[in-house]
């Protein structure tokens, strides 16, 4: 039981790790990374939402109709967007005001109510705040380093600090649309070639 | 009427869905495989978000400001977008087969496509009146058509390339996508 606890989360560190493995949820991984912070925050506000979600479809698994599950599950995350919508507003209104219109889209993203669907509505509640967790902190970590790239290769800053000298010339191409489609193509090129040998 | 022209033009290229503000790249990348799937995608999308558009418009105007609700805009938008979803395949499965045929399996995929919830809280954020948020609802439909139409062209002629193994695939889509979006960033100085 605690061997399985273990591998639901780790699998999603590396073995599912979205968007790398798992191409869903791209909508957030390119708009916001234009720093590091905005994609952490991004990742947590939906970590978060994906935990109590998780854990909410879990505990009405065997209450919800299989007909209508779907839209269940839709209600469930929405409540919790809007949970988050409104802690944001109250602790960090700033990420808040950057993140913009993603926030309430967190409730469209198919990760989110691909695990609901996919392992929580057949899972126990510890299994599944395991499996959330671990997907929730691989996404996450996929936007805090998308994020880092862009942040220090087109503004040459990091969390804000100033990393070059003054003859850094800024690569902003990484920062603006284009690049953050370059920039994921070629962070999925790399974990193809770690994780194939 | 310039403001109109000036908005569609700003809203289909400028300001594209997908490669500007980057709402709904999952269908984006799963549907352009073929040429096929990517025009059904298109044209669901433009059907449903002109009437989400209008519909969103209505509903926050009319029950959430005028009774203070505001906080609930997330979750009634999704449901009622998932329920104008659920209505039109019901009602195009009973009137029109034939477009049911071409859009059928598509559409209850539009339900968790970011486009249509994104541009319509989109409309409410820039204080759209009935009919310019109609008309951006259409061009922003029609911007994610001809992104999505243009790039299963490419994704279609990419089949026939060789390219390395690691960057097969998805990756590079995804790589194809930012030339795709670095040309309609020439659009940027237009409005």
């Amino acid at each position: 039981m605690a061997k399985s606890i273990v591998q639901e989360f780790t699998k999603g560190l590396w073995n599912e790790i979205p968007p790398f493995r798992l191409v869903l949820g791209l909508c957030p991984v390119l708009g916001v990374t234009t720093t590091m912070e905005n994609g952490l925050g991004m990742g947590m506000a939906t970590t978060f939402v994906l935990c109590c979600s998780n854990i909410l479809v879990s505990a009405l698994r065997s209450v919800i109709p299989a007909k209508v599950r779907i839209a269940c599950f839709i209600i469930i995350i929405a409540t919790f967007v809007t949970v988050v919508e409104l802690l944001m507003q109250a602790f960090a209104y700033k990420l808040f005001l950057k993140l913009g219109v993603f926030i309430p889209l967190i409730v469209v993203n198919c990760i989110v109510l691909g695990r609901a669907e996919a392992f929580a509505s057949k899972n126990n509640m510890i299994l599944s705040l395991a499996d959330g967790l671990g997907i929730g902190i691989g996404f996450t970590l996929s936007l805090g380093i998308v994020g880092a790239v862009r942040e220090i290769l087109g503004t040459g800053t990091f969390f804000g600090n100033t990393l070059f000298g003054a003859s850094f010339h800024p690569f902003a191409f990484m920062v603006q649309a284009p690049g953050a489609f370059v920039c994921l193509g070629l962070l999925l090129c790399f974990m193809n070639m770690v994780g194939n040998k | 009427m310039g403001d109109y022209i000036v908005l569609i033009i700003s809203c289909i290229f400028v300001n594209n869905i997908l490669l500007a503000q980057f709402l709904g790249n999952c269908p984006f990348f799963g549907t352009s495989k073929k040429m096929e799937t990517a025009v059904g995608m298109a044209m669901a999308v433009i059907f449903v978000l002109v009437m989400a558009g209008a519909i969103t418009w209505i509903t926050e105007t009319f029950i959430l400001q005028k009774f203070g609700l505001e906080f609930l805009r997330t979750i009634v938008f999704i449901l009622v977008i998932a329920a104008l979803v659920q209505f039109v395949e019901m009602f195009l499965k009973k009137s029109i087969p034939a477009l049911y045929a071409g859009l059928g399996i598509f559409l209850p995929l539009i339900t968790t496509n970011c486009a249509v919830m994104g541009a319509c809280l989109i409309n409410i954020k820039e204080e759209y009146t009935f009919v310019q948020a109609l008309v951006a609802s259409f061009s922003y439909a029609a911007g994610f058509g001809l992104a999505l139409i243009l790039f299963a062209g490419l994704r279609e002629r990419i089949l026939l390339a060789r390219v390395p193994k690691p960057l097969q695939d998805t990756s590079i889509a995804l790589i194809t996508a930012g030339i795709v979006s670095l040309s309609f960033f020439a659009f940027k100085g237009m409005v």
